[in-house]
């Protein structure tokens, strides 16, 4: 009795040595991509920490870096992303209710089921030319706002629309039995049933979307083709430049001091971004508190 | 309120006809023929499989909802048959309330589960009241009546029962369809629920559905014995008072399930 107890004790000692290796092994994972996020954090925070100033914000671009701004990059983002966020989430939220609240369950609907998620891994830049081509060559929106916002709607699509899916999918069947056992009808159960407990999941999906539309440089540089904006957009088919395109155009520039208001840009962007996610973990902690109380 | 009948006097309110019901080529249902009396509760009991909750589902049209499925043979209610092509789902479901197996409310207040329905159908008078009324017939409403803005998920699981019965009661249907109601809940919320459910035939029809037999026998007027045989396609067995049922069944295989010989 006495050895088999002690045997169990050596092998218990072994196993928690294992669940300590694990642990560590997953403790390092975390720590090398906390580490190039850190060092990348420090280094633009370094550099760029004296550059941001009331001048960095509500200075126009110019040619002597200690005058130069992001004003028309900061609200050319503001106006493209507002203008993005208008045409992509009725489409993209109404797309994804279709698909799992409508559409029959046949080869077509996986087919684009499939499609959409490898569209939401194509290359930012395909979009950038395929709007290039669509919105400012063949319906001649030119280099508008107008045209940036499509564009930048086409990539964020199916990002929007798989999150929205996951999250409609992730509604109860109990939810909408009892909606259409009420005498509900199919659109009465969407809405009252179905989207309530969706809407957290929604909303994240929209923000993560609009985040990853907010950083994007490649599809903007084919479309604003990198021109130099020193006038506040006003229509939706004035030319516009975006923050991203501006950061780029700092950076390429020969002078020590472009690259400083790069870094300072760098951080205008990453507070932007910030506080755009935290918006939407508070807004999604508040919807589910309410929802599973 | 519903006006009670007459003592006695008994009257069919569903008629079911030659029912026989497909899931794609599968038959799950065959052949079946039952009066459901007014203001009586009916019980479906069988073992699993035999086709007793694809049967209730058919008394509210929820098996539309599946794709593929098909019905052959009649259910006539109010002198109208319900499967007939002029009838729209949606009408039926509002006369004829369900409640699920497991406890199933919205994420939402106690007020808003109840008044779900009433706002689906456009009811346009006091909610209030309604709602209150539907509370209290589901013996729910000196439990919540100081916390109807909480969540509905703040309650136990047998109050959630009562007030998903609640919901259903407050659209003031004719029929009320229990899927296996209690057999997610412990022995006392079990207990309320069957109090409940005697307390609610004067007002309603209630067809019930369980796999446990003494509880057919505690709630249930009449009961109608499933059972599937080898082609898993389940048939009506024998349909009569629960007392006969349970103390002088005709069939041989009534007996054999009653008395645990199988299950």
């Amino acid at each position: 009795m006495s050895t088999n107890l002690k045997l169990n004790q050596n092998n218990l000692s072994r196993r928690k040595f294992i669940g300590i290796l694990f642990l560590s092994f997953c403790l390092l994972g975390v720590l090398v991509a906390m580490m190039g996020l850190i060092s990348l954090l420090i280094q633009v925070i370094l550099q760029g920490y004296e550059w941001v100033t009331p001048n960095l914000i509500f200075n126009y671009p110019s040619r002597h870096p200690e005058q130069a701004g992001l004003w028309s990059a900061l609200i050319g983002t503001l106006y493209m992303m507002g203008l993005t966020a208008l045409i992509t989430v009725p489409v993209g939220i109404g797309a994804a209710i279709y698909l799992e609240e409508y559409a029959p369950k046949n080869w077509i609907t996986s087919f684009i089921e499939i499609n959409t998620s490898n569209l939401a891994g194509v290359p930012s830049i395909v979009y950038g030319l395929l709007g290039l081509s669509i919105f400012v060559y063949f319906l001649k929106l030119e280099r508008s706002i107008l045209a940036g916002s499509l564009t930048m709607s086409l990539l964020i699509l199916p990002v929007l629309i798989l999150a929205s899916r996951e999250a409609i999918k992730a509604v109860p069947t109990a939810h909408r039995e009892a909606a259409f056992a009420l005498g509900g009808d199919k659109w009465q159960v969407v809405k009252m049933a179905v989207l309530p407990t969706a809407f957290p999941g929604i909303l994240t999906g929209v923000i993560l979307a609009l985040s990853r539309a907010i950083g994007e440089a490649a599809p903007m540089v084919a479309i604003t083709a990198l021109v130099y904006i020193t006038f506040v957009p006003v229509t939706p088919m004035d030319r516009f430049t975006v923050m991203p395109i501006q950061i780029f155009n700092w950076v390429s520039r020969p002078q020590d001091e472009f690259r400083g208001l790069a870094a300072g840009g760098i951080i205008i962007l990453l507070l932007l971004l910030l506080s755009m996610n935290s918006i939407a973990v508070i807004l999604r902690n508040k919807f589910q508190k309410r929802s599973e109380e | 309120m519903t006006i009670n009948n007459e003592q006695n006097q008994s009257k069919d309110i569903l008629k079911v006809k030659d029912l026989s019901f497909y899931y794609g080529d599968f038959q799950a249902l065959k052949d079946i023929s039952l009066d459901i009396e007014a203001n009586k509760v009916t019980a479906l009991i069988g073992p699993s499989g035999c086709g007793k909750s694809t049967l209730l589902r058919c008394f509210n049209r929820m098996n539309d909802l599946y794709p593929n499925s098909k019905v052959q043979g009649q259910i006539i209610f109010d002198d109208l048959d319900i499967y007939s092509q002029s009838i729209d789902p949606v009408l039926i479901r509002s006369k004829v309330g369900m409640v699920f197996q497991k406890p199933n409310p919205f994420p939402k207040s106690i007020y808003d589960n109840v008044a779900f329905g009433l706002r689906i159908n456009g009811f346009a008078g006091n909610y209030d009241e309604e709602i209150e009324r539907a509370l209290v017939q589901s013996a729910l409403w000196d439990e919540v009546k100081d916390r109807l803005k909480d969540n509905a998920f703040s309650l136990s699981g047998g109050q959630q029962q009562r007030l998903c019965i609640a919901r259903a009661l407050a659209i003031r249907p004719d029929v009320i369809l229990l899927d296996e109601p209690t057999s997610a809940l412990d022995p006392i919320a079990t207990v309320k629920i069957e109090d409940l459910v005697n307390v609610l035939k004067k007002d309603y029809t209630i067809i019930i559905v369980t796999h446990n037999m003494q509880q057919a026998a505690r709630v249930s007027d009449k009961t109608a014995f499933l059972l599937s045989g080898e082609d898993r396609c389940g048939v009506l067995i024998e349909y009569d008072y629960t007392q006969n049922i349970f103390s002088n069944p005709k069939m041989k295989q009534t007996e054999d399930y009653i008395t645990g010989r199988f299950s």
